[in-house]
């Protein structure tokens, strides 16, 4: 594959995904920025004008933004630690050769492959509702009061819900990368007098470095654009308690029915997005050079 | 320092007896090899030592303590792995000072030890490094490195040598070797090459099957195997084994000569044979030889032979080197005391 006919070949032939591919990202990003210049509400069609940066202005001093910006950091940021934590734990129980291990993995593996918006409404309907839910029964059972999930913590609430979600599959990456860890080395290790708790730390864990940088990576890209839990559960309330950026651009758009300030939301998510991106790859994706 | 004594030492995988009982004493110093064919129990063996597989039963003493129950780490035993075992993520130098540190010395302690051992393996150039950007040899060493540090009763080498190119081998072999000289601690080796128990022990522990066949010096399992397997094993090309009409003159149910044992002439001999294939190498001459009577045998003669396939010729054991079996394989006495 190193000719000069054979790499003309290879881009000519690779050329119309690649010309797809972009004007898939290209077409809709460069609309979205044009419209988050104008002036352009569906409830007044037909009125479209250019006013400039004027809808960005509006959109970072409202102080929805900065509420919902808050909102999303904290929602990544806890279920982050959930997961990556909850995974380590739970790969290293999968990793050990118990009883009834095949079913247990593929339970803890399973609510993966459920939608979110089905996840919400089991966790909404049968889980949480302080009427009729399960937590509601437990805690009659114990003679307490039954929590209002969404109406006391909401935000917990969401995060409880997209954790339950997120955990199978850093539970998955981090099981795979457990199971990669060379047997020699735990031994080496016990030869040299490190105990269960040592043999994590200075072993397990430097080894699980790439595994969880990939679980980061990857979820943040996601968690950043939590929606449907958030849609179906709180409607982003109660007031602004669990609005996300992708929240606050819906309501913007759908049900203010204003494109260029839900554009312009739009472009500043992608910007924040980029950030947070460009400061996880320069803080921990040096791990993936190795 | 590290004498080790093992008694009736038995090892069970569910119902498969690796181990049916062995019975070992090591003396302090000594350079022991465990070698036998793949499968044969040697690193189960050297694992039950180390305390990474619990016995089923029996007795490990170290210095007259038993330590069979003992935590590994509280053996005071070292051990080399064949996958060497280095922790990716810590440079040289901390792979070297792990069990320093887990057993809690000081930095300075730490340092000077760290500095020696490398000094003496030559890595003081490396300590800076990862595995990772090491040579197969360098990781050897830094292998080595991390059990001589520990200051241990007996050095365990699991098969060490056995991801090295044959030139890096033979050196490595040399450099242990140097090293038990230097060092004079006890040191267990495991290996299946029966030229590295050749050249590097002071006692070869020959197993099969989980059990021992011989434990002697090299040359004593080579000129005096106690049975037709350690005779087979040990020497390389291997022994021929003739039954018919040479064991009837040796009165027993085969013979066994080594390929260097037979005198090889093309006018007269005790067996007629034609040559299949013969291998010159300069110092010495292989031939893969065909007899009527006793099919496909090996001959080593020393210098050139002047031998092609097809060629007549005609072999003499040695009288005085045949080794006699009797039908179970057990070695009869030698034929001139007899």
């Amino acid at each position: 594959m190193s000719t000069r006919a054979s790499t003309l070949t290879g881009r000519i032939m690779s050329a119309p995904s690649i010309i797809v591919l972009f004007l898939w990202m290209a077409v809709p990003l460069g609309m979205t920025i044009y419209f988050s210049f104008l002036r352009y509400n569906l409830l007044a069609p037909g009125t479209e004008e250019w006013i400039g940066t004027l809808n960005y202005e509006f959109f970072l001093t409202d102080p929805a933004f900065f509420a919902s910006l808050a909102n999303t950091l904290i929602l990544v940021g806890s279920v982050l630690v959930i997961t990556i934590v909850g995974g380590i734990l739970l790969g290293l129980m999968l990793d050990q050769p118990i009883f009834g291990r095949g079913i247990l993995r593929l339970l803890v593996i399973a609510p993966f492959f459920i939608m979110p918006t089905v996840n919400a409404l089991v966790w909404k309907n049968l889980l949480m509702d302080p009427v009729s839910g399960m937590f509601a029964w437990l805690a009659s059972l114990l003679g307490l009061p039954a929590i209002d999930w969404f109406t006391n913590a909401p935000l917990t609430s969401i995060i409880i819900m997209v954790a339950w979600q997120w955990l199978p599959f850093a539970v998955l990456i981090l099981l795979t990368a457990l199971q990669s860890l060379d047997r020699d080395q735990k031994e080496a290790a016990q030869m040299d007098g490190a105990g269960p708790l040592s043999i994590f730390f200075y072993i397990t864990l430097p080894h699980l470095s790439r595994a969880i940088t990939v679980v980061v990576l990857i979820e943040t890209i996601f968690l950043l654009t939590v929606f449907a839990e958030i849609f179906v559960t709180t409607g982003g309330g109660p007031g602004l308690a669990t609005t996300n950026i992708a929240f606050l651009v819906y309501t913007q758009a759908l049900l203010q029915f204003d494109v260029g300030g839900a554009s312009a939301g739009g472009i500043v998510a992608v910007i924040l997005a980029n950030i947070v991106a460009i400061f996880l790859i320069r803080l921990i994706g040096k791990n993936l050079d190795k | 320092m590290g004498a080790i004594r093992l008694e009736k030492v038995k090892k069970t995988f569910g119902t498969l007896d690796v181990i049916p009982g062995v019975d070992l004493e090591i003396n302090d110093g000594e350079f022991v090899v465990f070698v036998g064919p793949s499968g044969c129990g040697k690193s189960t063996l050297l694992r039950l030592i180390a305390g990474l597989e619990d016995v089923t039963d029996g007795k490990i003493k170290i210095n007259g303590v038993d330590v069979a129950n003992e935590a590994p780490a509280k053996r005071g035993l070292s051990m080399v792995f064949q996958s060497y075992a280095l922790y990716p993520h810590m440079t040289v130098f901390n792979n070297i000072a792990f069990g320093l540190k887990m057993a809690g010395e000081s930095k300075d302690v730490i340092n000077d030890k760290v500095n020696n051992a490398a000094k003496i393996l030559n890595l003081t150039d490396y300590l800076d490094r990862r595995p990772g950007a090491l040579s197969g040899g360098q990781r050897q060493r830094v292998a080595i490195g991390r059990a001589i540090v520990r200051n241990p009763a007996a050095f365990l080498f699991d098969e060490p040598l056995s991801n090295l190119d044959a030139a890096l081998r033979v050196n490595m072999r040399l450099e242990i070797t140097g090293l038990h000289q230097e060092l004079k601690t006890t040191m267990i080796y495991v290996t299946h090459d029966q030229v590295e128990a050749m050249t590097m022990a002071d006692k070869i522990v020959v197993l099969q099957a989980g059990r021992v066949e011989q434990v002697g010096k090299p040359m004593d399992l080579y000129s005096k195997p106690a049975n037709k397997f350690v005779a087979g094993f040990i020497g390389s090309p291997k022994m021929n084994f003739l039954g018919g009409t040479q064991a009837a003159k040796y009165d027993c149910h085969e013979i066994g000569v080594r390929p260097e044992h037979l005198v090889v002439s093309t006018e007269q001999g005790e067996i007629p044979a034609t040559v299949k294939i013969a291998e010159h190498l300069g110092a010495e001459t292989y031939l893969h030889v065909n007899s009527d009577e006793f099919g496909p045998m090996t001959v080593r003669a020393t210098g050139e032979m002047p031998l092609s396939g097809n060629d007549k010729i005609f072999l003499t054991p040695e009288q005085d080197r045949i080794h006699r079996f009797d039908a179970n394989g057990l070695a009869l006495g030698h034929p001139l005391n007899a």
